[in-house]
């Protein structure tokens, strides 16, 4: 269980403004859509999804 | 020579049976069967052949002999480099990750049953050379020690089992009270709450509680459950992957598992046999660190 690299590989949100820059960010319309393309982004990259805020989920490798 | 050599073989006949009652395959499937198993048997035939001339050497001291037989138990090193670099290969590949101090908890059983079996032939043929039946009564003796001898600790000598509840406040998962980790997506939620189990290990003192935040040990407690109760994971599917966390303030150890089939009961009992790493144990509690039992003193 050593402790690798940890990296944020995308965002998603619906508040853009808040994020400045760092991984790729996909904007989205609202909550559904938010959990639709993180759901798909965490499976293609067999990465996990983490809850920042209502608004905002960032895809993590470990 | 007739005397000596009836009592090489009785003495090669026991480390040989002493080195298969040893030999277990089970739910772990290793040694592999066949082949590991063989190779196994083979090795502990060649070391209850150097245990059971060594005594013989001796007594017509043939000092040489002696010699390339301190030599050649030297050898025996390399099972346990064997065993690692095999275990090693095979746990890249593994769903659950057994740990490398588990791997190397493993290699050196393997090591130890070897010098075990030189010992058990060592002293069979010892009792042998003087008469032959003391020889098989000594053996019989040596073969109840070592089947006793050979297991160690397990976790429910130093701990308490209990079940935890999973829950979610939000995206973070609990373990009872212990937090686990933040689940971002919906549908693992939903899958986490209908699938997973959760178990919270209690130290039962001082020693346990360092033994058991060691990361080794809590990996070889996941990969034992997952091994014998089977896992709702898959490669690509990091949210599934089983976690221990640990309650800093008093050492609790939070496990979230995915096993397929769902029942405490098995859980609790896996849990129960996990074998305590050597490497894990720990004893603070025998070092002076200036606590003063008798503070009058």
């Amino acid at each position: 269980m050593a402790e690798k690299q940890t990296s944020i590989v995308a965002i998603v949100t619906t508040k853009q403004e808040n994020i400045k820059g760092g991984a790729p960010t996909f904007t989205v319309e609202n909550k559904e859509t938010l959990q639709k393309t993180s759901t798909s982004i965490a499976k293609i990259l067999g990465a996990t999804a983490h809850e920042i805020n209502p608004d905002t989920i960032i895809i993590v490798r470990r | 020579m007739d005397k000596y050599l009836l009592a090489v073989i009785i003495g090669i006949v026991f480390g040989c049976l002493s080195r298969f009652v040893l030999l277990r395959t089970d739910f772990r499937q290793y040694p592999t069967y066949p082949q590991g198993r063989i190779i196994h048997l083979s090795f502990g035939f060649i070391a209850a052949f150097i245990g059971a001339v060594a005594i013989p050497a001796v007594l017509k001291s043939d000092w040489t002999a002696v010699t390339f037989l301190g030599l050649a138990a030297t050898q025996f090193r390399e099972v346990r480099k064997m065993e690692r670099d095999t275990l090693e290969k095979i746990d890249e590949q593994e769903l659950v990750k057994r740990g490398s101090p588990f791997i190397e908890g493993m290699a050196q059983a393997f090591e130890s049953r070897n010098y075990l079996v030189m010992f058990t032939a060592l002293v069979t043929t010892l009792f042998s050379v003087f008469t032959p039946w003391l020889g098989i009564l000594g053996g019989g003796v040596m073969l109840v020690i070592v089947k006793f001898k050979r297991s160690g600790k397990l976790l429910a000598d130093v701990a308490d089992i209990t079940e935890g509840e999973i829950r979610f406040e939000g995206p973070n998962l609990y373990i009872g009270d212990i937090h686990i980790k933040n689940v971002g997506l919906e549908d693992s939620r939903k899958v986490i709450k209908e699938r997973a189990a959760g178990a919270i290990i209690n130290p039962k003192n001082e020693n346990s509680i360092v033994t058991l935040s060691y990361l080794g040990q809590r990996q070889a407690m996941l990969h034992h459950v997952a091994n014998v109760l089977g896992a709702y994971i898959d490669s690509g599917e990091p949210d599934f992957i089983p976690l221990s966390k640990r309650d800093m303030e008093d050492g609790r150890i939070g496990l979230f598992l995915m096993p397929q089939e769902k029942d405490f009961n098995q859980i609790k009992k896996v849990l129960e046999n996990v074998p305590i790493l050597d490497s894990a144990i720990r004893l603070p509690s025998e070092a002076d660190k200036g606590k003063r039992k008798n503070p009058q003193k």
